[in-house]
């Protein structure tokens, strides 16, 4: 699978290349700046693109910028984006196109290989990876009041909120130890409780489910 | 030079009063030509902005004028013992024309040099000649009582004496006698007259000066115990967090090194402590960092940053923003920490759970208005975090405004100027 990686810190780059590699990534390009990686997602045509949100020249959202300029130009082009800190705003400027094939995750995410490159592939697949933090802002923003939200069980909501980081039922059955049934169940009571309408679609249970926290703000 | 003259007053000797007489009579002489080519440019140049040219030339007039009334501050200093202090703003370096023209402008004290070329030039010359007059004038009352009289066959008048011949001209001796008996103690003042009236004109509002002074020493003091605290808090931050955390990954990494033959197991698990404990490491760096610049705030300005502080609050707020372009990084931070703690405070004591927040900046200041719809009652007092916030923006010359009826609804207004 070839990747175009964007990292300006040397270590991290060469680090990611590496790790890349090591899962049967190909490298297509790893650049270190803004207009470089505009330049090689625009000639290289690759299947996923790995960000850093914060590139040179200007030091500020330039990373980010550029995935959503070349997703403007190629809908639904995989972008994870990487970031030493993960806002909401950010996150939801990645989904809004609604396309899916978007991540958005903390660096230190990399620290579990396994977990980061599964990540790079669901991506790739055109799903979606949010990172369990800003999950975690989006759930902690809404069990304040009286939504649906609340009346979903404990279990439930770490469903919900695996769900939302863009897991399929089996991983997250394997992630709670529970069989992938017992997690069908879950999502449909989930979905009842919420008012979505159920589907098999790990993108669009996604996008559904931040759709549904996103609303009535 | 003496000291008698350098205080206008008190006993003078002879040579103070000539002193200052001489020198009445060159400020006078350069004074009067000065000042009107001065205003003159300034008029002619401040018109023609307008057309353009003014834009060139306007600076380099009024930076002209500024020396001409430097160079007189000098010699206030120096001749007359009177102090006055300049009170320009900063000129902009290296700005465009139009820039340095606006901030010329726009300076208060620029006007007030205008304002002084024409008194200068009238009063001014006047109060500076007198003295030179009043020295001048006996000599020709002597002269005339000398036989200067002859040359003037019709009759002539010396100060209110009609001289006609040699009796009314030891009259006018008389009066020249008079006038420079006068002029020992008058001489000296004059000058001293001539100096407060300049100062009276071109210093600036003393009361004002002094008001200001004691505001910024209040808020230099202020900004400096609040950044002394901020930096003994990143410190043990840093001493007992994130380094601490460090530490102990180096350490396990020795211990599993140690482990790696010997047991294994023992060193996988060491391993995965190892890993959340860089993991912590690393949050609590990022905590410390969204504590001193906000991420956001530095990739997207303060629109976004607060925008995304909005997001992370557990009541539903609604942001509007309407900033054209970013301030000064400085202000942008203040603004936003401020408006963190507004927040801060309406989401732990108002009980509300809607908040509206508002950005906009206009006519040079940035305006961050805060509604919420709890139940009131909000203060600056004491151990509220408002007074905390107040005191932070008086760093910047900002103010904040609270309106927080018993009931409801409450709303902060914070406001800081900007360039």
């Amino acid at each position: 699978m070839r990747v175009v990686l964007a990292e300006d810190l040397f270590l991290l780059r060469d680090g990611l290349v590496r790790l890349l590699q090591a899962h049967g990534f190909e490298i297509a390009a790893a650049v270190e700046s803004g207009p470089e990686l505009a330049a090689a997602l625009a000639e290289l045509d690759p299947e996923v693109a790995v960000v850093d949100v914060r590139l040179p020249p200007t030091h500020t959202d330039e990373g980010l910028q550029c995935a959503l300029d070349a997703r403007r130009k190629r809908p639904g082009l995989p972008v994870l984006v990487l970031s030493q800190h993960v806002e909401q705003l950010y996150a939801r400027e990645l989904l809004a196109d609604g396309t899916g094939g978007v991540g958005y995750l903390l660096k230190d995410r990399v620290f579990d290989a396994e977990q980061f490159v599964d990540a790079v592939r669901r991506v790739a697949a055109g799903g979606t990876a949010m990172d369990p933090q800003v999950i975690q802002q989006l759930l902690a923003r809404r069990s304040g009041d009286d939504r649906p939200l609340a009346r979903l069980t404990p279990r439930e909501r770490e469903v919900l909120e695996l769900m939302a980081q863009g897991r399929s039922n089996a991983a997250i059955a394997g992630r709670l130890v529970v069989t992938e049934r017992a997690i069908a169940k879950h999502t449909a009571n989930i979905f009842a409780k919420l008012g979505l309408e159920v589907s098999d679609d790990d993108n669009r249970r996604v996008l559904a489910v931040l759709a549904y926290l996103d609303h009535g703000r | 030079m003496t000291t008698e003259t350098k205080n206008g007053n008190g006993r003078t000797t002879g040579r103070g009063i000539g002193l200052a007489a001489v020198r009445g009579l060159a400020l006078a002489l350069v004074s009067l030509p000065g000042a009107v080519l001065c205003f003159c440019l300034s008029l002619v140049s401040i018109a023609l902005i307008p057309i353009g040219v003014g834009l060139v030339t306007t600076p380099y007039v009024l930076t002209g004028v500024r020396a001409f009334a430097d160079w007189r501050r000098v010699l206030a200093a120096e001749w007359g013992g009177v102090r006055i202090p300049p009170a320009y703003r900063p000129l902009p370096e290296r700005a465009d024309p139009w820039t340095r023209t606006v901030a010329l402008l726009r300076d208060p004290a620029t006007w007030r040099d205008l304002r002084w070329l024409p008194v200068d030039m009238t009063a001014g010359f006047v109060t500076a000649l007198l003295p030179a007059v009043l020295l001048l004038y006996p000599l020709e009352g002597f002269a005339l009582a000398i036989g200067l009289w002859r040359v003037f066959p019709d009759g002539y008048w010396y100060g209110f004496v009609p001289v006609t011949g040699q009796a009314s001209a030891f009259g006018a001796a008389a009066l020249g006698l008079v006038l420079l008996f006068l002029a020992h103690f008058l001489t000296p003042r004059l000058l001293g007259v001539h100096f407060r009236l300049t100062r009276a004109v071109l210093g600036g509002n003393q009361r004002e000066l002094a008001e200001r002074v004691r505001v910024l020493t209040e808020t230099r003091r202020d900004a400096v115990d609040a950044s002394a605290a901020e930096l003994r808090r990143i410190e043990r931050d840093l001493h007992d967090g994130a380094q601490a955390r460090l530490v102990a990954v180096g350490m396990d990494l020795g211990t599993i090194e140690a482990l790696l033959d010997k047991d294994p197991a023992q060193a996988k698990e060491l391993i995965a402590r190892t890993r959340r404990s860089s993991v912590e490491a690393l949050s609590e760096l990022r905590e410390l960092v969204r504590g001193i610049h906000p991420p956001v705030l530095a990739e997207r300005g303060l629109g976004d940053a607060v925008r995304a502080l909005a997001l992370r609050l557990p009541v539903a707020t609604e942001v509007s923003v309407d900033l054209p372009g970013r301030a000064e990084a400085p202000v942008e931070s203040a603004a936003y920490f401020a408006v963190s703690e507004v927040l801060t405070n309406a989401v732990k004591h108002s009980g509300a759970d809607r908040i509206w927040i508002d950005l906009h900046r206009a006519d040079g200041m940035l305006r961050a208005t805060v509604t919420d719809n709890g139940k009131g009652g909000a203060v600056i007092g004491a151990g509220s975090g408002l007074a905390g916030v107040e005191r932070r923006l008086g760093t910047f010359d900002g103010v904040l405004a609270v309106s927080s009826p018993a009931g409801g609804p409450t709303m902060v207004t914070v406001e800081i100027p900007c360039a």
